[in-house]
């Protein structure tokens, strides 16, 4: 088991640092010169641009760009941002718990209502339950987000005026205004995301109601409550968990859409401005933050298994 | 300790598919006898897991059921679902063909067997898992304490029928119902499972309903035999009868078809002609009349279940069979 993991965190390596020469050779396919961004005014001024590509290095082989970058991110240097002069740092753990906040209750909400959702589903397998939990999932994956948050500003903050349309209170300050700010984002994603929980749960659950066991469950007396969500629904979270590991990093790499509509300073719209401005270290830290995210989510869908499935424990 | 715990008459069984209707028990009669076995035989697809099953109250809603099944003078058939699932698992009880994955492979051995003395014993966690470990005892597995905490992939697959064997009788059942308990299994260990049964049944007068087609198995662990075809009882009656003088001509066809040790080397086994009909759509009369070699015009009527002597019956117009065999 320990031997597991130690080989388990040892695969971590290799994968970062492929992504880490994935990152930096893409954004060189970006078009567009980011010395001419910075220059501004002085953009006609051959001497200028030199002097500002020497300083970022831009002049030197990207090879050695990248050993430069790799270097510095580790010794916890992620760089300045070429556009506002801040350290790279600071603005990811500026952004960072507005992104945490926004998609740990978009998850929330997304597992709450998918999960139970496609266990009644498969419960009620070919029923009218079956077939509203069905019908509501395909309205929830198939409505965009977009139009999803203009609907519910429209309705709560315009028409009955419960929420603000717009903005953020950060936690620390005020937590009701807090909520109230984030609560209308987090619906409009999560809610996208449980139809797709919905599906999942309801696909495993229907394999694992048919296995052999089931059935002894059955022959043992067993009501069918404690049929379905003890003996069925164990062996159903594997896929399950998978999923969430994988919505929930995608959750926390930053919602573009949701975040515009919302006027929510989160991941999103960090890594949004910072593609436009050419703001190539902004870029490179937010995607190798993202990077490690999915990567310890991925670590701990793993070990989530291991405690679900004792078969997977042996290994 | 004498008396029938089981009765069952007149059993029918309905699934409703696409194709219309599908009968696949066709009005079956038998009775199981207080602590002892009854075999019930035929090939797959006859309707003696549907029978086990219809008994257990395990039937999908697609089925619809009719006849009456009696458990100790109490018509069970009509209950309503919820006191149908009060008797499984402690008057009813059942064990499987597949070992490995009639366990639940996310729990252990241990809690599998207590979570039936909790729900119908009303024990606590600490006294039922006590008691479990003394049901993996009973059922020979050692150093039952320890495996108790093992996952059901720890376990061989006898050791699993020997937990699932544990699981059912924990509440002491007045009737276990066997379908093809030892199938999956090695040789050898099928000879220790069914000698388990036949122990813990005679101490706990718990009638047995032993589904197998293995004749060896009915000859050595059964004390009567239901011989099934095609959703109706072919024959029934006392082992040593049945299988000495079987009166159906399909049990003569399935007595030949069994392999035999002591038979003369190199001689062809004998098998039984034809298929089964398609129980969509059975033929009139005697459902084995196709395969049949002494089929004649009667056997366009159902036939009764002649009685042809000590509680040995036989489904077929031309019994007894001896006048036949000796005028051929």
């Amino acid at each position: 088991m320990w031997g597991w993991l130690l080989r388990r965190l040892g695969q971590i390596i290799p994968t970062l640092l492929i992504l880490s020469i994935l990152i930096f050779a893409l954004q060189q396919l970006m078009p567009g010169d980011p010395a001419i961004i910075m220059a501004g005014e002085e953009r006609g001024d051959p001497q200028v641009l030199a002097e500002i590509r020497a300083e970022l290095m831009l002049d030197r082989p990207i090879w050695e760009q990248y050993l430069a970058w790799l270097w510095r991110l580790l010794h916890g240097d992620l760089g300045f941002s070429w556009r506002i002069r801040q350290p790279v740092g600071s603005l990811i753990l500026e952004k960072l718990p507005v992104t945490l906040q926004l998609g740990l209750m978009a998850f929330a909400i997304a597992v709450a209502i998918g999960v139970p959702a496609g266990i009644v589903s498969a419960a009620y397998r070919d029923r009218p339950a079956d077939w509203a939990a069905n019908a509501i999932a395909l309205a929830g994956i198939s409505t965009p987000n977009f139009w999803m948050g203009i609907m519910f500003i429209l309705l709560f903050s315009v028409q009955l005026g419960w929420l603000p349309p717009s903005g953020y209170v950060p936690l620390t300050e005020d937590w009701r205004q807090s909520l109230a700010t984030t609560i209308m984002p987090a619906f409009v994603l999560g809610g996208s995301i449980a139809g797709v929980f919905m599906r999942h749960t309801r696909a495993a659950m229907i394999g694992a109601l048919e296995q052999d066991y089931v059935r002894t469950a059955r022959a043992k007396g067993l009501p069918e409550r404690v049929v379905v969500t003890r003996h069925a629904l164990r062996n159903a979270l594997v896929p399950v968990v998978t999923l969430g590991t994988i919505e929930l990093g995608r959750l926390l790499a930053g919602a573009v859409l949701t975040e515009q509509i919302f006027s929510i300073p989160g991941f999103g719209k960090l890594i949004v401005d910072a593609v436009f401005n050419r703001d190539y270290p902004v870029v490179q830290g937010v995607v190798v933050v993202t990077a490690l995210i999915f990567v310890t989510l991925s670590l701990i869908g793993d070990i989530l298994y291991m405690a679900i499935n004792p078969r997977l424990r042996a290994a | 300790m004498s008396g029938t715990t089981l009765e069952v008459l007149d059993l029918t069984v309905t699934f409703a598919t696409e194709r219309g209707p599908l009968r696949v028990l066709d009005g079956i009669s038998f009775g199981l006898p207080t602590g002892r076995t009854v075999a019930l035989v035929g090939e797959s697809g006859c309707g003696k897991s549907v029978a086990s099953l219809a008994v257990m109250g395990l039937l999908p809603p697609s089925a619809a059921v009719t006849g009456t099944i009696g458990l100790e003078g109490r018509e069970i058939a009509e209950l309503p679902p919820e006191e149908r699932r009060k008797l499984r698992g402690a008057e009813l009880a059942m064990i499987f063909q597949e070992p490995m994955t009639s366990l639940n492979p996310a729990f252990t051995a241990g809690d599998q067997v207590a979570e039936a003395l909790r729900l119908h014993q009303g024990l606590d966690r600490g006294t039922a898992m006590r008691a479990a470990v003394a049901m993996l005892e009973a059922v020979r597995i050692p150093e039952a304490a320890r495996r108790a905490r093992q996952y059901p992939h720890q376990l061989s697959g006898g050791m699993r029928q020997r937990v699932m064997i544990a699981m059912a009788l924990a509440c002491r059942p007045r009737v276990l119902i066997a379908d093809e308990p030892t199938t999956a299994l090695d040789v050898t260990v099928q000879a220790q499972i069914l000698s388990l049964l036949d122990e813990l049944r005679g101490g706990t007068g718990t009638a047995v309903l032993l589904i197998t087609h293995d004749l060896g198995i009915v000859a050595d662990h059964a004390d009567e035999v239901v011989v099934m075809y095609a959703g109706r009882v072919a024959e029934r009656g006392p082992v040593a009868r049945v299988l000495s003088t079987p009166q159906h001509p399909y049990t003569v066809g399935l007595l030949g078809a069994a392999p035999r040790l002591d038979g003369p080397r190199g001689t062809r086994l004998a098998t039984v002609e034809g298929t089964v009909p398609d129980l969509a759509d059975p033929p009139e009369g005697c459902r084995f009349k196709t395969r049949c070699p002494f089929r004649i015009a009667i056997c366009d009527t159902k036939p009764p279940l002649y009685d042809v002597g000590a509680g040995h019956r036989a489904a077929c117009h031309r019994a007894p069979l001896e006048q036949i065999l000796e005028a051929a």
